[in-house]
C-alpha cells in the first residue's frame, strides 16, 4: 500500500517515474511497426516459460547455449534475408538453403583436396556471393521477378552441388575448419550445465551486430528501408536504388556462404541435400521477427528472435515426444501462415 | 485461335515461342541418335504386341509433367504461381498407396476407384486451401504455395507414417502401365485431359477471363469478372491435376516415395510453362505450348540419363534454361534485339515494344 501511495505525495514537483510497461506502451503507440517484433519476443519468453514448467531443464546454460549453437546458421541466413525482404516489391531469396548445400559440398571437397583451409572458407563465402550476384543482376537489370530469379539460382545451386557429389562429404578430422565449431566453455556449471560458445556463434553475433549497424546507421541501410517504402520515390530522391538492390542479394548470398561455413564446421559434413526447406525456415524467422513481407518495416534483431523461436520450437517438440517428427514442417508452415495472416490484419487496419 | 491467313504465315509460326521448344526436342533427339543410331527406333514387342522404344518411354515419362504443367499454365496466367504441385503429387500418391495397402482387396475395382477418388479429393482440398489464401485472404501466391510445398511433404509423411508405402492394385497398375492398341494408355489419357481442359477454357470465355485477371485484377473486376471465384477455381484445378500426376507417378512402380515423389516437380512445371511461351508475369497462356514444354523436359531428362550424367544434376541444366528463357522474355533484351534488327529503320520510328511500355506507364 505504501509503495503505491508514495509517488502521489509530491506529484507537482516530479513526474512519477515511467514504469517499463508504460514505456513499452508509449514506444508501441509511437511506432506501431515495432508491435510484431514485441509479439515475437513475448512469444519466445512465453515458450521458454512453458517449456520450463512443462518439461523442465529449458532455462539453463546448456540448453540455451545449444539453442544458439544449433541455430547459428539459421540466424545468419535470416539476417541476410531481412535485408532482401525489407527492400519490398516482392523481394525474396529462395536460394539460401541450396547455396548452403553447394558451398558446403564444394568447401569440404576443396579442403580435403589439400587447399589452404582459410582460402577455402573465403571461397565458400565467395561462392555464395556469386549466386547472390547472379540473382541480383537478373532482378535489377532484366526485370525478372525476385522469386523466379532466386528459384532459378536455388535449382542451379542444388544441381551443381549434386554434380559435385551425391554422397555426404566428410571433412578430415584434423582440418582446421573444424576449429570454428569447437565448443569453448565460458562458465563451468554443475554436471553438464555449462555455458558454451563456439567461434561460429561469435561470428554470428558479429554478423548480427554489423547488420544492425549497417541497417540503422548507414546510408545503405536507410536506402534499403526507403526502397521498401516506395522504390520509385527512392529513385526520384536520388538514392542509389540499383546498387542497393544488387547489394542486398549479394549480401544474402554471401551470408548463405558464411552460414555454410558455420554449419559445416559444426557438423563436419557437406551434402547435396543439406538445407532443403531452409528457405522456408529463414522466411519464417524473418516474418515471425516482425519484418513485413511487403517490405519497408522490420528489424534484424527481430529476425534473430524469430530464428530462436523456431529453434526453441524444435527443442520443445523433441522434448514433448508425442508429436511425430514428420509434423515439424507442418507446424513450421502453420506458424508462418499464422504470422503472415497477422501481418495482413495489422497492415490492413493501418491502411 | 484462328490465324489470319496472310502470306507471312510461316513467319507467324516462327514467332510462336513453342516452335523453339520443338526445335530443342529435335536437337536433343538428334544428339541421342548421334550417340546411338538406333535411338529413335520403335519396335513392336513380339509377345504383347505393344510398341516399345525410347520415344515411347519419353512420352510416358512426360505424363506427370504434362498434368502439372497444364495446371501451372492456368495459375501463372492469373499472375500467380503454384510451388506446391510437387508436394501435392506426393500427398495424392501417398493417400492412394496407403488406402490400397490397408484395403482387404486392393485389386477390386471398388477399392481402386475409392483410392483414386480419395487421392483426388485430398489434393483438390489442398489446392482449395491455396486458392482461398490467394483469392480471399489475398496473400502473395508464392508465399502460401511455398508453405504448402513444405507442409505438403509433411502431410505425405504423416499419411504414410514416414514410410515408403507400396501396394498392389491391378486396375491402377493397368491405367498407368497398360496399353491400348499397343500405345501407352496413360499418355492417351493425359492428352485427353489436356484437350478437355483446353476445350473448357478456350471454347468458353473462361480462358479470356483468366488472362484478364493476370493482366489487371482490378480492371477485370470492374469489367464484371469475379476474380475471387476464378482464382479459387484455378488453384483447385492445379491441385487436382497435381493429384492426378501423383497417381500417375506412383502408379509406374506402385510405391510412394514420400521424399522423392514429385520432388522438384514445380521446377519442371514452371519450366514447361515458360518454354511454351506463357509469360511469367501472367495475362497469357498457351496449353499447346505447355505440352511442348513438358515433352521437351521429358526428352531432356532422358537425354541426361542416356548421356550418363547423374540425374540429380539435371536441375542445374533446367535452371540454366529457365534463366535463359527469362532473359529472352525480359524487355531489356527484347529491345536490344529489336534495335539491332530495325537498324535500317528510319530514325523517328519507335519500336513497338517501347510504345507499349510507354502506354503501360501512362
Amino acid at each position: 500500500m505504501t509503495s503505491t501511495l508514495e509517488p502521489q505525495v509530491d506529484p507537482a514537483v516530479e513526474p512519477p517515474p515511467e514504469t517499463w510497461t508504460a514505456r513499452l506502451v508509449r514506444k508501441i503507440t509511437a511506432n506501431p511497426s515495432i508491435l510484431p517484433t514485441v509479439a515475437a519476443v513475448a512469444l519466445f519468453v512465453g515458450m521458454l516459460i512453458y517449456g520450463e514448467t512443462a518439461y523442465g531443464r529449458i532455462v539453463q546454460y546448456s540448453t540455451l547455449s545449444n539453442l544458439l549453437i544449433n541455430n547459428a546458421h539459421l540466424i545468419v541466413i535470416a539476417v541476410g534475408l531481412t535485408f532482401v525482404i525489407l527492400t519490398g516489391n516482392g523481394g525474396i531469396d529462395l536460394s539460401v538453403g541450396s547455396v548452403i548445400a553447394f558451398s558446403s559440398v564444394a568447401g569440404v571437397m576443396l579442403a580435403n583436396a589439400g587447399w589452404n583451409p582459410w582460402v577455402v572458407v573465403g571461397l565458400m563465402i565467395v561462392f555464395g556471393s556469386l549466386f547472390g550476384l547472379l540473382a541480383g543482376v537478373l532482378i535489377q537489370w532484366f526485370d525478372v521477378q525476385p522469386f523466379i530469379a532466386t528459384l532459378a539460382t536455388m535449382f542451379l545451386a542444388r544441381g551443381l552441388a549434386s554434380m559435385l557429389s551425391t554422397q555426404p562429404q566428410r571433412l578430415d578430422d584434423d582440418s582446421p575448419i573444424r576449429s570454428l565449431g569447437t565448443r569453448i566453455k565460458i562458465i563451468d556449471g554443475p554436471k553438464v550445465d555449462d555455458l558454451v560458445i563456439t567461434p561460429g556463434v561469435i561470428l554470428t553475433i558479429l554478423v548480427v551486430a554489423a547488420a544492425f549497424f549497417v541497417l540503422h546507421r548507414t546510408r545503405t541501410g536507410r536506402t534499403v528501408y526507403a526502397l521498401g517504402g516506395s522504390e520509385q520515390s527512392a529513385r526520384l530522391m536520388g538514392l542509389a536504388a540499383a546498387r542497393t538492390k544488387l547489394f542486398v542479394y549479394v549480401l544474402s548470398g554471401s551470408l548463405s556462404g558464411l552460414a555454410a561455413v558455420i554449419y559445416t564446421s559444426r557438423l563436419g559434413i557437406g551434402q547435396n541435400i543439406t538445407g532443403i526447406g531452409w528457405e522456408l525456415l529463414a522466411i519464417a524467422a524473418v516474418v515471425i521477427g516482425g519484418t513485413l513481407l511487403s517490405g519497408g518495416y522490420g528489424y534484424v534483431l527481430g529476425s534473430v528472435i524469430g530464428a530462436l523461436v523456431l529453434g526453441l520450437m524444435t527443442v520443445l517438440i523433441t522434448r514433448d515426444g508425442s508429436i511425430p517428427p514428420e509434423m515439424t514442417t507442418i507446424i513450421t508452415g502453420g506458424v508462418l501462415l499464422l504470422f503472415v495472416l497477422l501481418q495482413r490484419a495489422v497492415t490492413r487496419s493501418r491502411s | 485461335m484462328t490465324e489470319p491467313k496472310t502470306t507471312s504465315r510461316g513467319r507467324d509460326l516462327l514467332h510462336r515461342p513453342y516452335v523453339w521448344g520443338i526445335a530443342a526436342i529435335v536437337l536433343l533427339l538428334l544428339l541421342n541418335t548421334l550417340k546411338d543410331p538406333g535411338y529413335l527406333a520403335i519396335s513392336v514387342h513380339p509377345e504383347s504386341g505393344n510398341l516399345v522404344g525410347n520415344v515411347i518411354d519419353i512420352l510416358r515419362a512426360s505424363v506427370p509433367i504434362l498434368m502439372v504443367a497444364v495446371g501451372m499454365a492456368l495459375v501463372i496466367a492469373t499472375g500467380g504461381i503454384d510451388l506446391s504441385v510437387g508436394s501435392i503429387m506426393a500427398v495424392g500418391g501417398a493417400t492412394a498407396m496407403q488406402f490400397l495397402s490397408a484395403s482387404d482387396d486392393p485389386s477390386s475395382a471398388g477399392a481402386s476407384a475409392a483410392a483414386i477418388g480419395l487421392a483426388l479429393l485430398i489434393s483438390t482440398a489442398l489446392g482449395a486451401v491455396n486458392g482461398i489464401l490467394v483469392a480471399f485472404v489475398r496473400l502473395q501466391p508464392f508465399i502460401c504455395t511455398l508453405i504448402m510445398m513444405l507442409a505438403g511433404r509433411g502431410i505425405a509423411k504423416v499419411i504414410t507414417d514416414g514410410r515408403n508405402t507400396a501396394a498392389e492394385s491391378d486396375p491402377l497398375r493397368w491405367i498407368v502401365n497398360g496399353y491400348v492398341f499397343g500405345f501407352p494408355f496413360v499418355f492417351v489419357l493425359a492428352i485427353g485431359i489436356v484437350i478437355a481442359v483446353g476445350l473448357i477454357v478456350r471454347r468458353s470465355a473462361l480462358g479470356l477471363m483468366i488472362e484478364a485477371i493476370g493482366i489487371n485484377l482490378e480492371a477485370s473486376r470492374m469489367a464484371g469478372i469475379r476474380p475471387r471465384g476464378l482464382l479459387l477455381t484455378v488453384y483447385i484445378f492445379s491441385g487436382a491435376l497435381a493429384g492426378i500426376a501423383g497417381l500417375f507417378a506412383v502408379g509406374t512402380v506402385m510405391t510412394v516415395d514420400v521424399t522423392q515423389t514429385g520432388y522438384l516437380m514445380e521446377l519442371d512445371a514452371i519450366l514447361a510453362v515458360v518454354i511454351g511461351g506463357t509469360a511469367l508475369y501472367g495475362g497469357k497462356f498457351s496449353l499447346g505450348g505447355a505440352v511442348v514444354g513438358a515433352l521437351l523436359i521429358a526428352t531432356l531428362d532422358k537425354t541426361v540419363l542416356f548421356l550418363g550424367i547423374p540425374s540429380s544434376a539435371s536441375p542445374a541444366f533446367k535452371a540454366v534454361v529457365i534463366i535463359v528463357v527469362c532473359l529472352l522474355q525480359s524487355g531489356h533484351v527484347r529491345r536490344r534485339l529489336r534495335r539491332r534488327r530495325s537498324h535500317e529503320a528510319p530514325p523517328g520510328a519507335v519500336p513497338a515494344d517501347e510504345t507499349q511500355k510507354q502506354e503501360a506507364v501512362v
